[in-house]
């Protein structure tokens, strides 16, 4: 039974007078208060997550020179960007490398710089060298360019995000005899940690399980300033079961698609990251409200970290070699509480996520929507939910015959 | 003479080796231990300041042993500005240096604490974690 609209909302916002906690702080008050009570306070509950997302970058526009070129091969600061759009319109991806990195020729290698770092330097204002080849047309003579440019000197700088904010994450282990170097990090042999990489109860899509909320237009906090949900994001299979404990959650495979105008993000909240033997990419600051329409959404926002589940996965085989199995559940309270138990070993953990700066922006948020100048937005149609039925397709390998 | 700061990387196979007790037997040198560590993986880091007459011979012992030997001119520092206490250092690093405080879960650095075996400079994605000369 909803209990309040968008738009009650938004007044009371504006107003001055609704009441949003975080998702943390929602915790306790349920504990305290019952579902009941609390959701007849709270309108707003928000979220955080700052985290490794490779599925990052800008796309932007650098303007005509005269005479013009047609970029075909583009790089910023030696990081090779796509030369397959318009002109002088280009995208650059988190973790694209220069044509001369070493790559992991010595592994592991150290990608020292990529397409997060470029994306970290232009939000930070710094000048970023721009270099254009061209082959020449009639409408488009010159072919090359070498300039630097910062972020006032282009025209639009847009980050658009296909995949981010994954609900949910592996726990990832080495049950082999070597190192690893991962995107989960760096994995010590025979079960000498385990890493993980979500907010936990923080966590955005682990908060809204169902997508009771977030959808197409959703305004959120991203990358320091104000973004959109634009649509789902790749790879988007959500799906729910009960954990472990009774009343406990296990959701996953959710993911978002976001986009925002760069000028007015920070580099406090967009960092450019190095996975050894792994890549470059970007650490993204997100941060999504959930409004309190009825007492199930609430419900849902208030799990904690002792009733949110991972699944412990191997890095050595079970994860290349896509099995599918995996070494059970934790919960996030374990994962926090600094050591896991995994086939009868005590395994220190570690979070490639900032737990601390999740809390940071969720609290951020709330400042904003208390100050009124954030708004609530309807979303025109919401992601699809654990009940469409999306599963991954995998790539199988074979002859166009056979298709 | 004065005593010198080093590090000693022990490998494995040596770390429960009496190795340090010849040093003061053999070639009688004074041994001060700053600091000793033994990661999971039986490797072993020791700073410790060492003087006397046979310094050069006790290092070459110490080498001879396949124990790695380096003067002390290192530190590590974190830039803070750059941290965003993540945690991706805190299982890796071997001294408990570098840990999460519990419940804020931020990430801390405890220079006192570090061996400068240099594992996090490399571990931390955002680079974070530098070394002083
Ligand atoms: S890995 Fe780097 S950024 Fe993360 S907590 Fe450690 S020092 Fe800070
Ligand atoms: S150098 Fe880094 S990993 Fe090694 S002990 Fe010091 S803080 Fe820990």
């Amino acid at each position: 039974m909803s209990i309040r609209t968008y738009a009650e909302i938004n007044a009371r916002l504006r107003k001055g007078n609704a009441v949003v906690v975080t998702a943390e702080e929602v915790v306790s008050m349920v504990r305290e208060q019952g579902l009941t009570e609390t959701a007849r306070q709270v309108d707003v509950v928000t979220t955080g997550t700052f985290a490794p997302m490779c599925s990052s970058g800008v796309y932007l526009n650098f303007g005509h020179s005269a005479p013009r070129v047609k970029g075909h091969r583009i790089t910023l600061n030696d990081v090779p960007a796509y030369g397959g759009l318009a002109a002088v319109d280009t995208y650059l991806g988190a973790t694209a490398v220069p044509e001369d990195d070493p790559l992991n020729s010595t592994h592991p290698g150290e990608f020292r710089y990529g397409g997060g770092h470029v994306i970290h330097d232009l939000v930070a204002g710094k000048p970023v060298k721009l270099r254009v080849i061209g082959y020449g047309t009639d409408c488009y003579p010159r072919r090359e360019i070498e300039t630097y440019v910062t972020l006032d000197d282009l025209n639009e700088v847009v980050l658009f995000n296909p995949r981010n904010a994954y609900q949910n994450y592996n726990v990832a282990v080495n049950l082999g005899d070597s190192t690893l170097y991962t995107y989960m990090g760096v994995l010590k042999p025979r079960l000498g940690n385990a890493h993980y990489s979500t907010s936990g109860q923080l966590s955005p899509l682990l908060k809204d399980p169902y997508f009771r909320t977030i959808g197409i237009g959703t305004r959120i906090f991203l990358g320091g300033g104000i973004g959109y949900v634009v649509w789902n994001g790749t790879q988007h299979f959500p799906s729910v079961r009960e954990g472990p404990v009774k009343g406990s959650v296990f959701a996953a495979g959710g993911t978002l698609t976001v986009l925002g105008d760069l000028k007015q993000m920070s580099p406090q909240w967009l960092v450019g990251a190095s996975f050894l033997g792994y890549g470059a990419t970007l650490v993204v600051g997100i941060g999504v409200p959930i409004p309190i329409l009825d007492e199930e959404v609430l419900r849902y926002t208030a799990l904690s970290d002792a009733e949110l589940y991972a699944p412990v996965m191997d890095y050595n085989k079970a994860y290349p070699q896509r099995l599918s199995e995996t070494l059970g559940l934790v919960s996030y309270a374990e994962l926090k509480s600094g050591t896991i138990k995994i086939n009868g070993q005590n395994v220190p953990t570690a979070s490639m996520s900032s737990y601390s700066k999740a809390r940071e922006i969720a609290g951020i948020l709330k400042e904003w929507l208390l100050g009124g100048e954030f708004l609530l937005s309807e979303p025109a149609q919401l992601l699809p939910s654990p009940h469409a039925g999306l599963v991954g397709k995998p790539l199988e390998i074979k002859g166009p015959k056979e298709c | 003479m004065t005593p010198k700061k080093v590090v000693l990387r022990f490998p494995a196979e040596v770390s429960d080796k009496p190795l340090i007790y010849y040093l003061v037997k053999d070639y009688n040198l004074m041994v001060n231990i700053l600091k000793a560590n033994i990661n999971p993986h039986k490797q072993g880091t020791m700073i410790m300041e060492l003087s006397g007459d046979k310094f050069d011979a006790g290092i070459a012992f110490l080498e001879s042993r396949g124990v790695n030997v380096q003067p002390l001119s290192e530190e590590i520092v974190r830039n803070e500005d750059r941290c965003i206490s993540c945690g991706a250092c805190t299982a890796i690093c071997p001294s408990g240096a570098l840990f999460v405080e519990r419940p804020a879960m931020t990430v801390r650095f405890d220079g006192g604490k570090c061996v400068v075996c240099q594992l996090c400079t490399r571990a931390c994605p955002i680079r974070a974690m530098e070394v002083k000369f």
